[in-house]
């Protein structure tokens, strides 16, 4: 039920361009439908968590690292995802209003969708694992919003901010989560909440709150990393009032509560969280009054009020849980509707200029008076939701006195007056400087009351503010404490919601910050003066973008300082740099071990002179390049004896088949390139490069001496013992690579045709000058496809289809197999191709070459499904016996069709490539 | 024979490594090729020299190699292959679009 609720605005994300462009239908109506589905879902699972119970929903879904799939609706949960979808629904409806037709297009639904289905998929995430996708999730999505007007520039800057910062502080979380894991030994929220202290008592507990509150902090916009928010105003005024006022500001503020009973009770937490929420409601209450922008005034003090929680929840103190809880509902609602009536006025006035804003009441009574309320609110003026909670906000702080360890009590109390009466004088500002104080200057459009439908959204939070505000046993008291109790994990305190209290404490610091208030407004223009001749103006985002502006110029100098273009360059000091870390690793280690060493015989002995022979004459003949191939091609060939010779037939195989392809195909390479390379390097660097390819032959023939000597320890064990039961086969070799690591020859097949697609994008429109004679001068053979090699290459292709089919058959008990089959394969049609050319042979193959390795890299993933089908895990495979007349008895596993994949990858890479490179002759021929 | 092994593993990296700093594109495929030969035999041998036997189970052979080695080779030359036509396709793709086979531009020699 509960995956079905998160389900819901992706779903309707999904949905909506289809439903919108094919159907005619209304964006916002299909969003706010889905918004209003998952509303539905809620309140029907709601009323056993209005009695404390927990509803938890759980699939495996990774249980090897501890993520699940697993979602919680308590208390906490309820809450946040009435506000997410509640919310979400009145500003979808007032985005539809707001949003110019050009602007309202289907994307923007969709992005406020996905950030909807996000923001729920956090709220109600149990596993912990789970709830950090979720949380990046809300993090790029609200770059998608924020960044919406994309021709913007100040949206794009606040959008890159925004995701720089909530991104880093995701990083930070997911380290504490982590770590949390780690210690718990569990991913799972209720696992978490069960180990009691002994997180707090851990050693690393220091390390996982500081991390945590980064996570929390830089995404509920707190000190020091409260800059993004007054920049994210850039983005549409219904995503500020969405995300910035009632959901991703407050996704901090969750965790805070989440994991409350976890991480709170320290003394570290008292100061770390309580003193990040000061600072950041002083400075947020501060710089909201001297904004001249509509918004940017908002974002402060959004930013005071998410720290006034934030300082709320620092405290430890049960009755502050509660508090904190019943604030994060009271801001959400006023603010949202402010956030709003601060866009209408944008809208109908087209400036959200205060300088230039005045006396709007007499042209928009309505908005006027409602926006009125809700700055009200704000400010805590009594019988308004606002006061209430702000009223226990001065409470907690002065009970402080009590609590023995608080030894900066005093402060408390001062600083939340006086944060108080900058409250008091911003809302004041709101209030007057917009609907009252003169006459506009200089609007761009006369304002007029908005559309009747536009204000609905800002009504109905506004009578919610009232409501709560007046009657708050009634309304909010049931949600209040179901909240509260998931946040505190026991039992609440007696806790009162009456409007009076009497006359206490608590009432004269409301009227201290009333009276203060209205002072420092009427003397705002005294006060703007001073804040201007402040010497210090610090700026967050030019920090921001000064210090990735250094990071990336030292970056580029760092790079210029190694990168001169040359690719030589790179490679003499990345194999300098190897030499030298190798060096140091074999340094004082033992060069020979004590395995027992096989006997030389005469064979190898002769083999071995001739392979170095080989590899030397590459090195010193390269610069003719035929013979440089030809002792390449010695090379290979006594690898692959070397491999016959030690036991790998597999291998030898393998190698005399790849060395056959290279050949052909640096061949033909050579039909284009020069046949000699000029004689260009210098003789010090000949002796540079020399020396230092000495030193790592050397190295690596020491490093080879000294692993080869080592007596054996390998897990080879398994495989030898295995191969038969598990695998169904007697080469071990093939059933490693059609079974127990088929994954990996899964992966190597993609490579290949990887590779091969990327070859032939390469050749596509590549026309190369053909040289009309040869390197000494002689025209080329006219006889280009002799009758021999024509004649012979048709008697061969049957035969080495045959022998590919034979090899392929008995790969998985005798040496063979797929690869080596498709190898036999390749070189069988290859001939074809150079003894008739490919204008002949190709309407002879009239296969789609890169069809045949995709055929092949999809049988091999098809059989690999296959055993999901069969409820094995993937790749899983099975063998039975079959006996065919003629064949007699033989065993079909279902790697033969895996290796029948392999097969086909290999044989379709082969041709692409070589006879895509033939091809390039043809083409080259006709021009 | 084991000390013939690493030497020719060290001979073949040696070559290898020469040519992969010379000017041209046709020695440094080359010399990517002898590498990769000389890595492919270095992975080989991590499973120790075996002589007259093969990984087959219920051949009525003893003492099998250790054929993990064997099987990640086998991929390894196979990609090798297609990793060696790869930059040859590139150098070619190189020559028609910058007219030359020099690995870098206008350095010094």
């Amino acid at each position: 039920m509960l995956l079905l609720l998160v389900c819901v605005p992706f779903v309707g994300a999904l949905l909506l361009p289809f439903l919108a462009s094919r159907l005619r239908l209304p964006p916002a109506g299909v969003a706010s439908l889905s918004a209003f589905l998952g509303l539905i879902l809620v309140l029907t699972q709601a009323t056993p968590v209005y009695d404390g119970e927990v509803l938890i929903n759980r699939w495996d879904w990774m249980p090897a690292i501890g993520l699940s799939l697993a979602f919680r609706l308590d208390g906490l949960s309820l809450l946040f995802a009435q506000l997410i979808l509640g919310i979400g629904i009145l500003v979808v409806l007032y985005a539809h209003y707001y949003l110019s037709a050009e602007q309202a297009q289907s994307r923007f639904y969709v992005f406020l969708l996905l950030f909807m289905g996000a923001m729920l998929g956090l709220v109600l995430s149990e596993n912990l694992l789970q709830m950090l996708l979720f949380w990046e999730l809300t993090s790029l999505t609200s770059f998608l919003l924020i960044g919406f007007k994309r021709r913007d520039p100040a949206a794009r800057q606040g959008a890159r901010l925004a995701l720089l910062l909530t991104g880093g502080g995701g990083l930070a979380l997911f380290g504490a989560v982590v770590l949390m894991g780690q210690i718990v030994g569990s991913y799972e929220l209720t696992a978490v909440f069960d180990s009691g202290q002994s997180i707090e008592n851990h050693d690393l507990y220091p390390v996982i709150l500081v991390l945590f509150l980064i996570g929390a902090g830089t995404k509920s916009a707190q000190f020091p990393f409260h800059f993004w928010l007054p920049h994210a105003m850039a983005a549409p005024t219904p995503v500020s009032a969405y995300l910035h006022s009632a959901t991703m500001v407050k996704a901090g503020i969750f965790l805070l509560g989440r994991f409350f009973p976890v991480l709170a009770g320290s003394e570290l937490w008292f100061y770390a969280v309580s003193g990040m929420g000061l600072a950041t409601l002083l400075l947020g209450a501060y710089l909201a009054l001297f904004q001249h922008d509509l918004k940017g005034l908002l974002a402060y003090s959004t930013i005071s009020h998410l720290g006034l929680i934030t300082l709320l929840f620092g405290l430890g103190t049960p009755l502050g849980e509660i508090a904190a809880i019943f604030h994060i509902i009271n801001h959400a609602v006023f603010k949202a509707s402010l956030f709003m009536a601060a866009g209408i006025i944008d809208h109908e006035t087209g400036t959200r200029d205060m300088r230039r804003i005045h006396g709007l009441f007499k042209h928009m009574p309505y908005t006027g008076a409602l926006a009125m309320v809700a700055a009200a609110a704000m400010a805590g003026v009594p019988l308004l939701n606002g006061f209430l909670s702000k009223e226990m906000f001065f409470g907690e702080t002065l009970a402080l006195r009590w609590l023995s360890e608080a030894e900066w009590h005093w402060l408390f109390p001062w600083a939340a007056t006086l944060a108080g009466v900058f409250a008091v004088a911003y809302s004041l500002r709101f209030i007057h400087d917009v609907f009252f104080n003169g006459e506009p200057r200089e609007l761009p459009k006369t304002p007029h009351e908005p559309p009747r439908w536009m204000i609905v959204p800002v009504e109905i939070l506004v009578v919610l503010c009232v409501a709560v505000g007046t009657l708050p046993s009634i309304t909010v008291r049931p949600l209040l404490e179901a909240a509260a109790g998931a946040v505190l994990q026991m039992p609440l305190p007696d806790f009162s919601l009456a409007i009076w209290h009497g006359f206490n404490q608590p009432f004269f610091m409301s009227l201290a910050a009333m009276g203060g208030g209205v002072a420092l407004y009427a003397g705002r223009h005294w006060v703007f003066a001073v804040h201007d001749r402040l010497p210090v103006k610090l700026s967050g985002k030019r920090l921001t973008e000064g210090l990735i502006a250094y990071l990336f110029d030292f970056a580029h100098r760092l790079d210029h300082a190694l990168d001169n273009r040359s690719l030589r360059r790179y490679s003499f000091l990345l194999l300098l740099t190897v030499l030298v870390l190798g060096a140091l690793g074999l340094w004082g280690a033992p060069l020979a071990g004590s395995g027992a060493r096989t006997p030389l015989d005469s064979g190898a002995l002769l083999g071995g002179l001739l392979l170095g022979a080989g590899a030397l004459a590459t090195a010193v003949k390269h610069r003719s390049r035929l013979i440089a191939v030809l002792m390449l091609g010695l090379v290979g060939l006594i690898t692959s004896l070397l491999f016959a010779h030690f036991s790998a037939p597999d291998l030898a195989l393998t190698q005399v088949l790849v060395e056959i392809v290279t050949v052909i195909l640096v061949l033909l390479a050579m039909y284009y390139l020069p046949e000699a390379t000029p004689h260009e390097s210098s003789l010090a660097r000949r002796v540079r490069d020399g020396v230092l390819a000495a030193a790592a032959g050397i190295g690596i023939a020491v490093l080879s001496y000294a692993m080869l000597t080592l007596p054996p320890d390998s897990i080879s064990s398994f495989y030898l013992a295995e191969s038969k039961p598990a695998g169904g086969g007697t080469n071990v070799v093939n059933v490693i690579l059609v079974d127990f690591r088929g994954f990996d020859t899964l992966g190597e097949i993609t490579v290949l045709g990887i590779a091969a697609v990327g070859i032939m994008a390469m050749l596509r429109g590549l026309v190369l000058a053909v040289p009309e004679r040869d390197w000494l001068g002689r025209p080329w053979s006219s006889d280009r496809h002799p009758l021999v090699l024509v004649t012979v290459s048709k008697l061969l292709l049957p035969i080495a289809l045959l022998v590919s089919a034979f090899l392929f058959l008995r790969g998985h008990n005798e040496p063979g197999g797929g690869f080596i089959a498709g190898l036999v394969t390749g070189v069988g049609l290859i001939l074809q191709y150079i003894a008739e050319g490919s204008e002949a042979t190709r309407p002879r193959l009239p296969w789609d070459k890169l069809g045949i390795v995709g055929a092949g890299v999809i049988i091999a993933v098809l059989t690999g499904i296959g055993s999901w089908a069969l409820g094995y895990p993937f790749l899983t495979s099975t063998y039975t016996y079959v006996t065919l007349p003629l064949i007699g008895k033989f065993e079909l596993a279902s790697a033969l069709f895996f290796d029948l994949g392999v097969y086909l990858a290999v044989v379709g890479t082969v041709l692409m490539i070589l006879a895509g490179l033939g091809g390039l002759t043809r083409r080259a021929d006709s021009v | 024979m084991e000390a013939l092994v690493s030497i020719l593993i060290g001979v073949m990296t040696a070559s290898a490594v020469y040519l992969l700093l010379r000017t041209h594109t046709f020695p440094v495929i080359l010399g990517l090729s002898l590498l990769g030969y000389a890595v492919n035999v270095f992975l080989f041998a991590s499973g120790r020299l075996q002589l007259d036997s093969a990984p087959l189970v219920e051949h009525g052979l003893k003492q099998l190699p250790d054929p993990l080695p064997q099987a990640l080779v086998l991929t390894a030359i196979v990609i090798g292959f297609g990793m060696t036509a790869f930059l040859v396709v590139l150098a070619l793709r190189a020559l028609g679009a910058l007219g030359g086979d020099r690995v870098d531009e206008g350095e010094e020699s």
